[in-house]
């Protein structure tokens, strides 16, 4: 890694800093996402009506690229386990890797914590349902049929494999709400899905739910970064247009 | 916050700056090779208390005798003789071998099947679920990239559609993936910026 790598990082360290200050005094204004705004009222009917919400956070491992996804997922879970610990079924989280498993499980309980009913948390509501992508959506597919689920949450890293638990939950008639940082997941996940969250949405959810500050921060610090980098791109293929044409 | 979260936040930032550290600083290399090694052993580890946890739901729900609790029976007995042959006659015996090239390999080119099936049933369905200019965007380019790799018999290649599906590939299709990963990309920068700052702890706390 170079410097400028260096650079690229504690700049957006220093501006996730500077811009969670500012927003803790002045409130978040976030443009709409259906597919977060179709998961808040889920959340809040699924209390009520005493269902059972499934919390899929993929198969990634904390040891690879994606675990930015991982991480994702796991910001989400923690705010769906805060909201929906009161509820007669708690939710259940499955995990396709033992480590995103266990801190599945300490997610859970810190939600749990937080809500103030931590005697309520069950361990066996944070699972491992599989070691291989196939093994984990077959897991999970068992979970969406025989546990009495309102609805599919997918946040994570989904390849393919997604269109199977899709396609399950699409046979009983419980809506799927999904995210993949994979490209082939996402394409599987916006084919079968009412709303599919596309991109970096995926890192946008725990925001939308009152995570704080910072997540807000942080969708703020990737419009920033994200205009940098089209500024980059046009000023390169600026600059190597006038070096084809003999300006430069 | 509590001494134990106050602890795991200190070591978690400390890891976690040490890591990125050593990716500019070379003389810390030693120490990401180190932690990579522990934090190696430790995916083992949880490989076993994850077997745990999946063999503890399962009979659970066989013990409760819940919806699908025949799968759960099948998944634990399945599981207990992979798992003590594999222990007794160690990965590379021919019986081990046999059980993952006539089960375990075949069970998943199954459902690599059925995904080619259902992929194509939710692209037939797409329309009715959501009717709108990029679902038909989607269709279409789909319909036509599959035209493109296909070659009509005694003719060849279908020439328009074969140069618009590779510059829908080579141009189109690729732009707009490079445009999601580097979005997924400042994503995940954001994202363990937060881990870092002790705000993001999916170790537990509050």
């Amino acid at each position: 890694m170079t410097l400028l790598d260096l650079a690229i990082i504690i700049f957006s360290a220093f501006l996730l800093l500077v811009i969670t200050l500012w927003k803790r005094k002045s409130p978040a204004k976030l443009r709409e996402i259906p597919a977060l705004t179709q998961l808040y009222r889920t959340l809040g009917l699924s209390v009520e009506e005493g269902t059972r919400l499934h919390i899929s956070l993929g198969h990634s491992g904390l040891l690879n690229a994606s675990a930015g996804s991982a991480l994702a997922g796991l910001a989400l879970l923690r705010q769906i386990a805060e909201r929906t610990s009161a509820s007669d079924r708690p939710s259940v989280a499955s995990a396709g890797d033992p480590l995103l498993g266990l801190l599945a499980q300490d997610t859970l309980q810190a939600g749990y914590q937080a809500a103030g009913v931590e005697e309520l948390y069950l361990p066996s509501t944070g699972r491992v349902t599989g070691l291989s992508p196939f093994g984990f959506a077959a897991g999970a597919m068992h979970i969406s049929q025989n546990e009495n689920v309102s609805t599919n949450i997918m946040i994570g890293h989904f390849g393919p494999e997604a269109a199977l638990l899709t396609e399950v939950s699409d046979r009983e008639n419980v809506p799927v709400i999904g995210a993949s940082d994979d490209l082939a997941g996402q394409a599987v996940l916006f084919a079968y899905t009412q709303d599919a969250l596309i991109g970096e949405e995926l890192f946008a959810a725990a925001a939308y739910f009152d995570a704080g500050p910072m997540h807000v921060a942080s969708l703020v610090v990737q419009d920033i970064l994200r205009w940098l980098v089209i500024l980059v791109l046009l000023g390169g293929a600026m600059i190597r247009t006038a070096q084809f044409l003999g300006l430069l | 916050m509590r001494a134990a979260t106050a602890f795991a936040v200190f070591i978690t930032i400390a890891t976690g700056l040490l890591m990125l550290g050593s990716y500019f600083f070379s003389p810390l290399i030693f120490i990401r090779t180190l932690f990579l090694n522990w934090a190696i052993i430790l995916a083992g580890s949880a490989t076993l208390v994850g077997f745990i946890n999946l063999i503890l739901v399962h009979t659970d729900k066989v013990r409760r005798n819940e919806k699908g609790s025949v799968y759960s029976a099948l998944l634990v007995i399945s599981l207990a003789v992979t798992f003590l042959a594999g222990f007794v006659l160690r990965p590379d015996h021919i019986i081990m071998k046999a059980i993952l090239a006539g089960i375990i390999i075949p069970a998943e080119a199954a459902l690599m099947g059925i995904l080619s099936v259902s992929l194509l049933y939710a692209a037939i369905r797409l329309l009715r679920r959501r009717m709108d200019l990029t679902s038909i965007i989607f269709l279409i380019t789909a319909a036509l990239l599959f035209l493109g790799s296909v070659t009509i018999p005694f003719f060849g290649e279908i020439p328009v559609i074969n140069t618009f599906a590779h510059w829908v590939t080579q141009v189109g299709a690729l732009g707009g993936a490079r445009g999601i990963l580097i979005g997924v990309g400042l994503g995940t920068l954001t994202t363990s910026l937060r881990v870092l700052f002790g705000v993001d702890r999916p170790y537990g706390g509050n």
